[in-house]
């Protein structure tokens, strides 16, 4: 019943926060809300039971890209340009996609059903040989760590990748100083 | 950023508590929730307010950006190498079982494995995390008063 209750508050605050960043116009709020709105989905995952993902939500979700955009932010206009062109059409794709995605969790078996397909696959043989394979606290990161060891390691080259790509795109003052220290004089 | 007292003093004191907890959330993630993805976006977060507070040029006196950029590879380089040394144990690549002592108790060589590549995975993060906040505040004019 709390849960209920829980989620039900977190759920009209996520509606709210929606909406406000919609109709708001000022960027900084909007990026502000937008942290908001990872907080509030951090909270929703704890309900679930799904600690381990609220607390990348929290720190990836609501920090870490809102620094990000704030230092966008400082590069760009504080004020989102009036829209000039009608709303009809973005507001027909939008409701057909919702609606299209509510249709399909139709068909998906109920919250925390043990006959879900997630649960029948590999998850079971995991729990069988985890106290003998592994047996960590946190069947979660034994799970990431070793049994899909391949796929963190992945994960880890992704990010890799996109630091590179940014230092690549970005990071000129540092990585074409000496090619470029003839022309111009070092502005930062 | 010269005459914000307040928040200096304030994130002065806050830093050292959230380097403290990215690491204990880099170590503790065995035990409960976080691993190396959280630890390594928290452990930036206190060096990215320092350079918010401070200025990014404080910042790379800290920490300069050949360092981040070499953190950024070792990160990824732990991980496959755990792997490669996994191999050489003769294992397969990833296989942690290889650093246990004994074969027939595999999880012991298990943490072991997971704390290294754990470890690396937080490295990766925590630098690509950093080099992209100076690749964003060093293009950015310096904040003015007005803003905050």
């Amino acid at each position: 019943m709390s849960i209920l209750l829980i989620d039900i508050t977190l759920f009209s605050f996520l509606l709210l926060t929606a909406f406000a960043i919609v109709r708001l116009r000022n960027l900084f709020a909007v990026i502000m809300l937008t942290s908001v709105f990872s907080l509030l989905s951090a909270g929703l995952f704890v309900t679930l039971d799904a600690v381990d993902v609220a607390f990348t939500e929290a720190a990836v979700g609501a920090g870490i890209s809102t620094v990000l955009m704030l230092g966008t932010l400082s590069l760009t206009a504080h004020d989102e340009k009036p829209a000039t062109r009608s709303a009809l059409l973005p507001m027909l794709v939008v409701f057909i996609t919702g609606g299209a995605l509510i249709y399909g969790t139709m068909d998906m078996p109920a919250f925390g059903s043990a006959d879900a397909p997630i649960h029948q696959h590999v998850a079971p043989e995991y729990i069988e040989r985890y106290p003998h394979d592994i047996d960590m606290p946190n069947i979660v990161t034994g799970i990431l760590a070793s049994y899909r060891g391949f796929d963190t390691l992945g994960e880890t080259a992704v990010v890799f990748t996109a630091g590179i790509a940014v230092i690549l795109l970005l990071h000129r003052s540092t990585l074409g100083r000496r090619r470029r220290e003839d022309e111009e004089e070092e502005d930062i | 950023m010269h005459h914000h007292l307040i928040l200096r003093i304030v994130s002065k004191f806050l830093i050292p508590p959230i380097l403290l907890y990215a690491l204990y959330v880099q170590f503790h993630g065995d035990f409960g929730p976080g691993g190396g993805f959280q630890a390594g976006v928290i452990f930036a977060v206190g060096f990215i307010l320092y350079g918010i507070v401070y200025g990014v040029s404080h910042l790379r006196r800290v920490l300069p950006p050949v360092l981040v950029r070499a953190l950024t590879a070792l990160g990824v380089l732990i991980y496959a190498g755990t792997g490669m040394a996994s191999i050489f144990l003769g294992y397969n690549y990833l296989d942690y079982t290889a650093f246990a002592s004994d074969p027939a108790h595999p999880a012991h060589g298990q943490h072991i494995g997971i704390i290294i590549i754990e470890f690396g995975v937080g490295l990766t993060v925590f630098a690509v995390m950093t080099a992209i906040f100076m690749a964003f505040a060093s293009r950015a004019p310096e904040i003015k008063d007005t803003d905050w």
